[in-house]
């Protein structure tokens, strides 16, 4: 069977939904985060899958996916520099428990 | 010799002497600060006689005119191509004859405060000040346009303030400096406003080109601008000598003189009687080709303003007991003799007014700062300003009897002292143009006799002096130095020619000195002299007999004819009730109301929305994917 690109898109739409679901219903921030690279790396696949079928000769998409990767990583160290110091100061890495900035 | 470089430095010496003393007198050298003063102001004084004998001299005429010379001009501000205003210094003969007033009055006051103010805490403070005050109206005489006029104006009203108020520990002193500061700032509102229909007319601020376009043909033919029947330049001008009225005490704006005696009595001689309250007269006299040539109706205001500030003054004067307001009034009166011997003279050769008022101006300065300082020197013995509480003081204090007694008859127009000479010529003037002027000029002059020897025998003779306490001596060498100088100049200064130096058209004005008229008025100031001699010269009971027989006349008169009330029924009762409060109001319910309106809509709707701000991760994380679908669904539907 030949991969089209409606099966990598169902796939990629999966993924996003998977990494929203864990994004609203774990309360740990670790979890929470793994869901946010589940989101942004079903983001990569789109534009990879995009690159491929629609405009082969080119490589835009390729470098979108490898710049977000990146800035993913980068995310990443910021979110668990945070989550670090939510925890000296909480004891607890759940999000119910920080909840000191608001009006 | 034709440079005249060096005039910028007779106003700049008392500026830096201001800095100087008022930054770093008090703290480091309190007391010498006065004797630094003395010597920047001498030197002042100094190249101001070296100017005037440059300029009236040396230089002289040319063509059989004296010049006007502008040694610095500089452009300040420049609003348009031909709109700009210029800083400059502007010399003719008025402003020359000007710089040796203000800086030898201002000398004598300053050496005469040596021994006055002497072991004051805030010498060098009073000293600061009155240099500040000196800069000011040296840079007011000098000044080559209107606006540069304006601002000094303001700096010499400001002094003036400073001065009043300088015992401010004292209530009614700090009254004084503001009821002064209001009524001359309030009068300084339609200078300003005559200052601007002026300049837009005549197209420019500055004297020489103003005076020369107002005066010229073209412009007196299509003279078309109007408002309510009078032409605009009438109007500019009344306006401008309100002005010029509030700083110069004309009735009905005189109120704040009185009062400003509260300051300390050499500052009433330098500023209340000698230098600020003539600058409305020299105002005039600065623009006095275009109030002459132009249009007489603003002359003749300022006429009856003078006379009748004249005569209104030397009545109040006669009844008062405070030896300083008389002789504010006394200044008043004198100020309102120079006011109309402008109004009735004319421009050219009949400018005789003109000449006789600058005269007066000149004499007055002298012998009546004399008469302050030496009233100075009877309050700093008696340590009272009531003339009560005076009398023989003739044994105590030799010195300042005679100067005194020099000073009344030279206000009092004896021959040969120098008020003879100028009140002679202004009464001339008058009799020629306005015989009724001449008339009540001529009464006024018997009452100037009068209260002024009334004050002299009260001080000096009447009652025998008992003096308590046991220190009493006339004061220092620095406070009788200048009453010599001002007396010896209260006999010179009257044989000055000074029709030769200073006319309207800056010309030679032949003054006919005529023997005949002038028994009319020496005989009416003999006969004042000889009724104040009768009544005050021993203790007797003729004066209040004659009160008693005035009666209402005389209570009015002592009340100041109610002025004071009058202005203060109008400012508390009509203007407080029926503008004070409904601004108020409208201030209170609808501008408030309208801030408070705005500021309670937000807080109300920042309360209703602010629950959205949770402090849930997860909440925003939902409002961002809602948004996010809102935004998709509506360019997938409505931006196809």
């Amino acid at each position: 069977m030949e991969v089209t690109l409606t099966h990598i898109l169902f796939l990629s739409t999966s993924l996003f939904f998977i990494g929203m679901y864990g994004l609203f219903t774990r309360r740990n921030m670790i979890t929470m985060l793994m869901a946010i690279e589940l989101i942004l790396n079903s983001v990569n696949i789109n534009f990879v899958a995009f690159n491929k079928y629609l405009y082969p000769e080119e490589l835009t998409g390729v470098f979108f996916t490898i710049f977000i990767i990146a800035i993913a990583a980068a995310e990443a160290a910021v979110a668990i520099a945070i989550i670090i110091h939510i925890y000296r100061d909480h004891k607890s890495i759940d999000v119910e428990d920080s909840q000191d900035m608001k009006y | 010799m034709s440079n005249y470089n060096y005039i910028a430095l007779i106003p700049l010496l008392p500026l830096a002497g201001f800095l100087l003393l008022g930054l770093f007198g008090r703290r480091y050298f309190n007391k010498v600060s006065g004797i630094l003063g003395t010597l920047l102001l001498g030197v002042s004084a100094i190249l101001s006689l070296v100017a005037a004998y440059q300029y009236f001299i040396v230089n002289g005429m040319v063509d059989g005119v004296y010049p006007v010379i502008e040694p610095f001009k500089y452009t300040w501000l420049q609003f348009t191509d031909t709109l700009s205003i210029d800083m400059g210094i502007l010399l003719d003969p008025i402003s020359v004859m000007m710089l040796v007033v203000v800086t030898f009055v201002s000398l004598m006051v300053h050496i005469y405060s040596l021994g006055y103010m002497k072991g004051e805490e805030r010498f060098a403070t009073y000293y600061s000040y009155l240099q500040l005050f000196t800069f000011s109206m040296l840079g007011l005489v000098i000044s080559s346009n209107l606006f540069q006029i304006y601002m000094f104006w303001e700096l010499v009203g400001v002094s003036s303030y400073l001065l009043i108020g300088y015992y401010y520990d004292k209530p009614s002193a700090v009254a004084a400096s503001k009821k002064a500061f209001i009524v001359t700032r309030f009068a300084d509102l339609f200078f300003l406003i005559g200052i601007l229909i002026l300049g837009f007319t005549g197209n420019s601020f500055d004297f020489n080109t103003l005076i020369n376009t107002l005066t010229s043909s073209e412009f007196a033919t299509h003279f078309g601008a109007s408002f309510l029947g009078i032409s605009v330049v009438t109007w500019a001008l009344t306006l401008i000598f309100i002005g010029g009225a509030g700083k110069s005490a004309m009735f009905p704006l005189h109120i704040w003189l009185p009062d400003a005696m509260e300051g300390p009595t050499p500052v009433s001689a330098l500023i209340h009687a000698a230098t600020m309250v003539v600058a409305g007269v020299f105002l005039v006299a600065r623009l006095f080709p275009v109030f002459a040539i132009t249009d007489s109706g603003a002359l003749e205001i300022v006429a009856y303003v003078g006379i009748f500030s004249a005569l209104f003054a030397a009545v109040i004067a006669c009844t008062q007991n405070d030896i300083k307001r008389v002789l504010a009034y006394s200044t008043m009166s004198q100020i309102g003799y120079m006011m109309f011997a402008l109004g009735v003279s004319s421009f050219g050769e009949h400018g005789a007014g003109y000449t006789a008022s600058m005269f007066h101006l000149f004499t007055h300065a002298f012998f009546k700062s004399l008469l302050f300082l030496g009233a100075g020197a009877v309050i700093h013995m008696v340590h009272s300003n009531n003339m009560q509480d005076m009398g023989g003081l003739r044994k105590y204090m030799p010195i300042t009897n005679i100067t005194f007694l020099i000073g009344c008859l030279a206000i009092a127009g004896v021959p040969p002292f120098a008020g003879f000479f100028s009140k002679e010529m202004i009464l001339h003037a008058a009799y020629e143009s306005h015989p009724g002027i001449f008339y009540v000029a001529l009464l006024t002059s018997g009452l100037t006799a009068f209260y002024m020897f009334r004050l002299y025998f009260s001080i000096f003779w009447n009652k025998k002096a008992h003096l308590h306490g046991e220190h009493h001596s006339e004061g220092t060498f620095s406070m009788k130095l200048p009453l010599i100088i001002l007396a010896t100049l209260s006999i010179a200064t009257g044989f000055i020619p000074f029709g030769n130096f200073v006319s309207s058209d800056k010309t030679v004005l032949h003054s006919h000195f005529d023997i005949v008229f002038s028994i009319a008025p020496v005989l009416i100031g003999l006969l004042g002299i000889s009724i104040a001699y009768n009544f005050y010269q021993k203790q007797s009971d003729k004066p209040t007999k004659i009160a008693a027989a005035a009666g209402g006349f005389y209570k009015a008169a002592y009340q100041k004819f109610y002025i004071d009330e009058v202005y203060i029924f109008i400012t508390k009762k009509i203007i407080f009730n029926l503008i004070g409060r409904p601004a108020a109001w409208f201030d209170r319910n609808i501008v408030d109301g309208f801030i408070n309106l705005t500021g309670n809509t937000t807080t109300k709707i920042s309360s209703t929305i602010k629950g959205l701000q949770s402090g849930k991760v997860q909440g925003y994380a939902m409002y961002f994917f809602g948004g996010v679908l809102v935004l998709t669904l509506f360019f997938i539907y409505c931006l196809k």
